[in-house]
């Protein structure tokens, strides 16, 4: 840990855009239905359009695959085989080396002789349309051998379980253990050890917009461009050059507007992959749109764990120890690039986060299994290290009969502590737990909603309040992905160009899927070079054009993207102020750029315009002084170097009514108080964590992936996978305390899954705090369905 | 079985005629074989509002509707909605309080909230949340989009 001392002289700049609440410049746009989403985009006739035979499977050899029919079928351009796959591109595994003993199996783009999870595409039909394609689909026919299918995670180890994988030995995907201190000698120590364990269903993103990918290979030049709506081009362009055999400047990615991720497009696709390998084949363009029912199939899952979790707590409310014994299944492969042993990782290392303790020890399983695959979604696994964490500090709360803010107030680190490390070991820089906590505490009124709960639970109506604190992972160093060998980009770079009429151009690695990065990236760039930011023009989202860099992951963009434009900027002001210089004969040190303007920097005055320097630099070079070269494009690139992680915190709490007749539960309030640094956009942060507040309440309240014991998923469908919808959701409060991290110079942390993070354990402990009168016991199964409600109630 | 239809529409104030297949859904008729790409599809069945359009005056699913139910039926979509400038204090106030990120569920519920203006404008903020609950946005968590309703509405 280094003590750092920022330079904040971006904060300081004249005419300052950061912490101002401008509007988005690609709004309108979208807003007008002018976008360009990846099936906006047409290439012409000969396009094909792809549909995949999907496995009805769980896990069954494919003995034979009868294309004939299909081939046969009107506007049919083509059917394609795993087997016809794989003679163009290599198979790929998805370990990193730092999760030490993580193992999968090679994933081919469609597999050779057996599919693994019901949805998973065993066959491709490229037709002129996708209509037709979709018919010709089911023209193939398939002779399955059926295999036992792997669905419960807790048997998936026994001996007399299928191995999904021979070569693999077992189904173990994974196994870490953790021990910190002696948490036996805590439990001797404590008052009470309290153990609960706590259940997370599979849920998945549901973006909007499908995952989608136009490829069109040219066979003449050897160049691959796909659209594709993925959040990282340059990994994407990696992995399609990696796995085609192509170099990489032969692979170009462009990502324009993109229906929202949250972690869903992150990822290598099978399917996606092997769009791009028809292209390739068939040396045309090619088109796959997912459709929704197998968007359900085929995105990735997440969560879908079983945790045990114990705490050892003190009379005194003191917590001295955690322990979790967790369980996942990851679906029948670790994704690639990131993995699958992400999610359990951050469980071991994230739980108790926000407390001080000494002891803590976790184990960690995570195991194969016939269903879909499950990788990194929105705040990966923080909500369930949070609502174990929060659920455990709350039975605390119970057994000692402290009030739960009390009993968080004396375990909650002090904010005079940092930097200091957790009990994991992991390094805090600069957190605020007990100001976030109190700011939230204030907001709701806490003492006056207490007493309204209590006045109406006297007349019969059933009102809870839940509090979770929390610490969130964002800006990752390449400590998080490089080091174990994943060729993910932690750095981010931008350039920045001006142009001959004094406008600038802003190119970046970050991308945009609606967080509002163009807008962030504006404001950094017209702060840091002193233009307005209706000067700018910013490219984002296209390998050929932008720096290169990670996208858009782990709440990064702002953080990482957003310092690389500030000192790109910085650079450039400065490059163009020396161009003034030698046109007015002054010293550069003497002149400043202020609202696009060069001016004298003691007295403000105006001395020459942006497009005037524009024009003599590109158009009259000549006369400027001999010798002297204009050089109006900056590059520079950031990457966080000190810390591995820039942790963010906050508190949210959550009140609500349970209907004990329906099990129904209303939403009645919601507060998230966060720190996320400096607050580039006050009104992007805030809604960022709206948003992300109402994806962890679909994951407390109302989402399942809901799977019967073959492996089938039987609610693949909007209608019957519920997702949060406007009326059954509250309001919500956001309040902010700003601790910069001296890692960069703008100071801002990533802010795009805190709320995410805690929503779930915050209405989980409002839930039980409304049923404990009622002498239910804590409900820990998430989603709190109503029937769930009514059981723990003893109605039903 | 008929398979392909002949259709005359006026979409967005423009006569259209086209011969289509009978399948196709409306949505697919003005993405394809219009280009009018501002309806987006999300489920395809129903959910989730994406493709919202206007037909003879009232919103409907792009994706419930075949193509061949619209011959003679006047239909507008945001492109044109945004050109005839009739949404644009619901555009103003959806940009400027932010109550779009991605903006893929955008066009639909624009139309849906115009929809809510005209026929309930005293709606209050519970009303605006149950009219709109048939559009589905994953970004915001539509606390934005009812203050921009409320917003658009005073204007
Ligand atoms: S695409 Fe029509 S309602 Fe979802
Ligand atoms: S803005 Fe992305 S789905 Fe609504």
């Amino acid at each position: 840990m280094t003590d750092l001392v920022a330079d904040r002289w971006i904060l300081d700049r004249p005419n300052s855009y950061i912490g101002r609440s401008v509007p988005r410049p690609n709004a309108p746009r979208l807003a007008e239905g002018r976008g360009t989403f990846v099936d906006d985009v047409e290439l012409g006739r000969r396009t094909g359009h792809a549909a995949f035979v999907r496995s009805p499977h769980a896990h069954a050899r494919i003995r034979s695959i009868d294309t004939e029919a299909a081939r046969a079928a009107p506007g049919v351009i083509a059917v394609v085989t795993g087997r016809e796959l794989a003679e163009i591109h290599d198979p790929w595994v998805g370990v990193l080396t730092h999760l030490e003993g993580l193992k999968s199996a090679p994933q081919y783009a469609l597999p050779l002789d057996t599919a693994t999870w019901q949805g998973e595409a065993v066959a491709a039909v490229v037709a002129e349309s996708r209509a037709k394609a979709e018919d010709a689909a089911e023209l193939v026919a398939i002779d399955w051998e059926v295999r036992p299918a792997v669905t419960d995670p807790a048997t998936a180890l026994d001996p007399d379980t299928t191995v999904i994988h021979e070569s693999l030995g077992d189904n173990l995907a994974w196994r870490r253990n953790a021990n910190f201190g002696d948490v036996e000698a805590a439990y001797a120590e404590a008052d009470h050890v309290i153990e609960e364990t706590f259940v997370f269903a599979r849920h998945t993103g549901v973006c909007v917009e499908p995952r989608a990918i136009l490829a069109d290979f040219n066979p003449a030049e050897e160049q691959l461009t796909v659209w594709h709506n993925t959040q990282c081009p340059h990994m994407i362009q990696n992995i399609l050059a990696t796995h085609y055999r192509l170099d990489e400047h032969r692979v170009r990615v462009i990502a324009r507007d993109v229906g929202g991720s949250f972690g869903i497009k992150v990822h290598t696709y099978a399917d996606e992959i092997a769009t791009a390998g028809l292209s390739i084949l068939l040396k045309r363009p090619v088109k796959f749109v997912a459709d929704r029912m197998e968007s359900f199939v085929s995105d990735i899952h997440a969560r879908d764990h079983r945790v045990r979790g114990t705490i050892a707590v003190r009379n005194d409310g003191a917590i001295l120890a955690f322990e979790i014994d967790a369980l996942t299944g990851i679906g029948p492969y670790s994704m690639y690039p990131r993995t699958s042993g992400i999610e359990a990782n951050q469980i071991v290392n994230l739980m108790g986060g926000p407390y001080v303790f000494d002891h803590y020890r976790a184990q960690a399983t995570v195991v194969f299994q016939n269903k879909n695959m499950m990788c990194q979604y929105r705040a990966v696994g923080h909500p369930i290290k949070c609502a174990v964490t929060e659920g455990l500090v709350d039975s605390a709360a119970r057994a000692t009969g402290l009030d739960p803010a009390e009993l968080r107030r004396r375990n909650l680190r002090a904010d005079d502590s940092y930097p200091c490390r957790s009990a994991q070991g992991l390094p805090f820089e600069n957190l605020s737990h007990q100001e976030s906590l109190a700011k939230l505490l204030e907001a709701m009124d806490y003492e006056a909603l207490k007493a309204e709960r209590d006045a109406l639970r006297e007349r019969g109506v059933h009102r809870g309040i839940g509090l979770a604190s929390f610490i969130e992972v964002t800006n990752p160093s390449a400590m998080f992905y490089g080091v174990g060998g994943a060729r993910i980009s932690a750095q981010d770079g931008a350039t920045m160009r001006l142009d001959a009429r004094g406008n600038v151009f802003v190119a970046t690695g970050a991308t945009e899927q609606g967080q509002g990065m163009e807008a962030v990236i504006s404001q950094v760039a017209a702060t840091a070079v002193g233009v307005p930011p209706e000067r700018l023009r910013i490219v984002t989202g296209d390998t050929d054009h932008t720096p290169y860099g990670g996208g858009t992951w782990a709440s990064r963009a702002a953080g990482i993207g957003g310092e690389a434009v500030a000192q790109a900027g910085r650079a450039l002001r400065q490059q163009i102020l020396r161009a003034a210089a030698a046109m007015l004969q002054e010293e550069a040190a003497n002149l400043d750029l202020r609202g696009g303007v060069v001016v004298d920097a003691a007295t403000g005055a105006e001395r020459i315009g942006l497009d005037e320097i524009g024009r003599i630099c590109y158009y009259r070079p000549d006369t400027l002084p001999d010798g002297f070269q204009a050089e109006l494009v900056a590059t520079r690139h950031y990457v966080p170097r000190k810390y591995p992680f820039a942790f963010t915190n906050g508190a949210q709490a959550s009140y609500l009514e349970v209907d004990v007749e329906t099990g129904f539960i209303t939403l009645i309030d919601h507060w998230c108080v966060e720190d996320c640094g400096t607050v580039i956009n006050p009104l992007l942060v805030d809604e960022q964590i709206r948003g992300g507040i109402v994806q962890g309440l679909g994951g407390a309240l109302f989402e399942e992936c809901v799977y019967d014991r073959d492996g089938q998923m039987l609610n693949a469908n909007m209608a019957d996978y519920l997702v949060p919808m406007a009326a059954e959701l509250p309001d919500m409060k956001c309040g902010h305390v700003e601790s910069p991290t001296a890692e960069s110079d703008l100071g801002a942390k990533g802010a795009g899954e805190a709320g995410t993070c805690g929503a779930p354990a915050a209405v989980m402990n409002a839930l039980n705090d409304a049923l404990a009168p009622l002498g239910a016991k804590p409900l820990t199964d998430m989603p709190f369905t109503p029937r769930k409600v009514l059981r723990a109630l003893g109605r039903i | 079985m008929q398979t392909n239809v002949d259709i005359t529409l006026r979409v967005n104030g423009a006569a259209v005629s086209r011969r289509v297949e009978a399948r196709m859904n409306l949505v697919d008729f003005l993405r394809e074989e219009l280009g009018l790409t501002g309806s987006h599809v999300g489920c395809e069945h129903g959910v989730c509002g994406a493709c919202t359009v206007r037909v003879d005056g009232r919103i409907a699913r792009g994706c419930l509707m075949v193509a061949a139910q619209a011959d003679g039926a006047e239909v507008w979509t945001i492109e044109g909605l945004s050109d005839t400038g009739e949404l644009r204090a619901l555009k103003d106030a959806f940009v400027e309080r932010n109550a779009l990120q991605c903006g893929y569920c955008t066009p639909g519920m624009l139309l849906t909230a115009a929809e809510l203006l005209e026929r309930r404008p005293d709606a209050g903020r519970a009303e605006i949340r149950r009219f709109l609950s048939g559009n589905y946005c994953r970004c915001t968590g539509y606390e934005a989009i009812v203050d921009a309703v409320e917003m658009a509405r005073g204007r």
